[in-house]
């Protein structure tokens, strides 16, 4: 059994460094192309964490949104432009060198946050079963607020794209 | 005998692990009991894929009244083993501009996704290689991966006929996961559950939902989203012969154009095992005969009646593909959501009644707003 528990974290940290390495293939690659399957790969390395996590339903929603319809759509819009055939589109400009000592001071407050809330675990929580009953109660009754407000900012987006596409008058 | 005619594969399965358990240790029967199922999938998906391909041309041979294969072995039982070594032992041919590594990658990632789906399908009673209370958003969701292969092997090409075919197929994707995926919730609705297993006990004794109003028509827009879904004709619009030379696969030769091909018959097997699942009560049947011969039966009718749709119908046009996905596909499945729920909460001669009410006006509301429209008369104006 230990052996498998071994197994299971090595798992674990080869998921977690597919995932950061993809993401830094992502704003590095020269072709948009390349960036979107990279961007795809690093994506499913989060729904594994997910599944780690014991978080089925999140993971399979991850999968089912995000790369079954963001990157297509993605994709579909890199095709719609003529970035496409372009071997290479470079990344970076000169101001590389700022951006990444913000970044450093921005992950040393991330990094201090993270330790320092204690996370408590709610036992109960960890044995609860996932239901689409309890999904839809949740969503329906405690969560309504943010669900609401999902809807609306879709509709107004969907609305938006119907007026931008439009050709007649 | 009929139960043990029933449950011969967990028999023999739990008979493997149990010789295997006399002298190993107990983490590698646990393993033993995940790499059997997976083997067992990864084995016979090929199996299925090959004589799909005979049974394909030996019904259309039918249609088109001739014999189809019957040179190799019996029947021409042996040509898909002589189509395979063809395969193996034709050039690989990679074009000079492609982009080598990916046109190398996609051939392989498109029959990761069939593969994996066959996972969640219930087969028989038992008879599931793993029963994720998660198992049809898995089923969706993954079968989503198929496109995006698809298209990395007609974008490495670099070739033009290949990437309009990636891009038809994109389009067609985007068009039919929609009504797909709304086509399917009536059913989570009723069953409020996501496990394939339990919407499958949910149907047991006959009641299976293609006999409910909502599913008889949810049952008929998820089938045809699915043989739009597997680039089968009459929506082979990826990959049409007079048009674009092969489509996405135009590059492609030897074994990797025979990845390509299946993908296609995996995807239509395990498409047709979700829509049997689903709708027609998965291995549900009489009791006299195993279940998972009625699962294997139904499939083996839906995917008949692919073949029969290739026999017979003409390719659509983009437009009319485009058209039908979202003037009457979508709109019809989300009012039949609306449908469901009516059945599921009002009392049985008040659910009938409603349900048919609202079936109806749907319907009509459909055919008034999707009126043939005649097209604006075009002005031509001469520059002067």
């Amino acid at each position: 059994m230990e052996f498998l528990y071994f197994l299971a974290k090595t798992g674990f940290y080869a998921t977690a460094l597919v995932t950061l390495g993809s993401a830094v293939l992502v704003v590095t690659l020269r072709n948009l192309f390349h960036c979107a399957l990279a961007l795809i790969l690093c994506l499913l390395g989060v729904a594994a964490t997910y599944l780690y996590l014991k978080a089925e339903f999140l993971a399979m929603i991850q999968i089912l949104l995000y790369i079954g319809a963001i990157m297509t759509l993605l994709i579909f819009a890199i095709m719609l432009t003529n970035r496409l055939a372009d071997q290479s589109v470079s990344q970076t400009n000169r101001q590389s060198l700022p951006a990444f000592a913000l970044l450093a001071v921005f992950n040393v407050f991330c990094i201090a946050s993270l330790t320092a809330v204690p996370w408590k675990i709610n036992p109960a929580s960890l044995t609860a079963p996932i239901d689409a009953k309890i999904l839809g109660a949740h969503l329906m009754g405690t969560y309504v607020f943010p669900f609401e407000i999902i809807s609306v900012v879709l509709i107004i987006a969907l609305v938006g794209a119907v007026i931008l596409g439009r050709t007649d008058q | 005998m009929t139960e043990f005619l029933d449950q011969i594969f967990i028999i023999a399965k739990n008979g493997a692990l149990n010789f295997l358990g006399v002298f190993l240790p107990d983490w590698m029967i646990l393993l033993a009991r995940i790499l059997i199922s997976v083997v067992t999938l990864v084995a016979i998906a090929p199996v299925v894929m090959m004589y799909m391909t005979w049974l394909e041309r030996k019904v259309l041979g039918r249609i088109q009244n001739r014999y189809g294969p019957n040179r190799v072995g019996i029947f021409g039982l042996l040509q898909p083993i002589a189509d395979g070594i063809k395969m193996l032992t034709k050039e690989d041919l990679v074009p000079k501009n492609a982009d080598k590594v990916i046109h190398f990658i996609a051939p392989m990632v498109i029959v990761i996704a069939p593969l994996l789906v066959l996972a969640v399908l219930p087969f028989g009673r038992n008879l599931i290689a793993a029963d994720l209370n998660v198992g049809l958003l898995f089923f969706l969701g993954v079968s989503t991966f198929g496109v995006i292969a698809l298209f990395m092997g007609s974008w490495s090409s670099k070739n033009k006929y290949s990437l309009l075919g990636g891009m038809r197929a994109f389009a067609q994707m985007i068009s039919y996961e929609i009504p797909m995926l709304l086509s399917v919730v009536p059913v989570i609705l009723t069953t409020s559950s996501l496990s394939t297993v339990a919407i499958v006990e949910a149907q047991l004794q006959g009641k299976w939902f293609i006999f409910t109003p909502w599913g008889g028509f949810a049952s008929l827009v998820f089938f045809l989203c699915g043989v739009a879904e597997v680039n089968r004709t009459p929506f082979d619009l990826p990959e049409a012969e007079s048009e674009i030379v092969a489509g996405f696969h135009t590059e492609y030769s030897g074994m990797k154009f025979a990845l390509f091909y299946m993908a296609e018959f995996i995807s239509t097997f395990a498409i047709s095992g979700l829509a049997v699942t689903l709708f027609l009560g998965g291995w549900d049947g009489p009791g006299i005969l195993p279940s998972w011969f009625w699962f294997g039966l139904k499939t083996l009718i839906l995917i008949l009646i692919m073949i029969w749709f290739r026999g017979t119908l003409p390719r659509f046009r983009v437009d009319q593909l485009m058209g039908f996905a979202w003037k009457v596909f979508l709109p019809f499945t989300l009012g039949n959501i609306f449908i469901a729920a009516l059945w599921v909460s009002l009392p049985f001669p008040g659910n009938f009644i409603a349900d048919t009410i609202g079936i109806t006006v749907i319907l009509t509301l459909l055919q008034v707003f999707n009126r043939k429209e005649m097209p604006k008369k075009r002005k031509y104006l001469c520059a002067n």
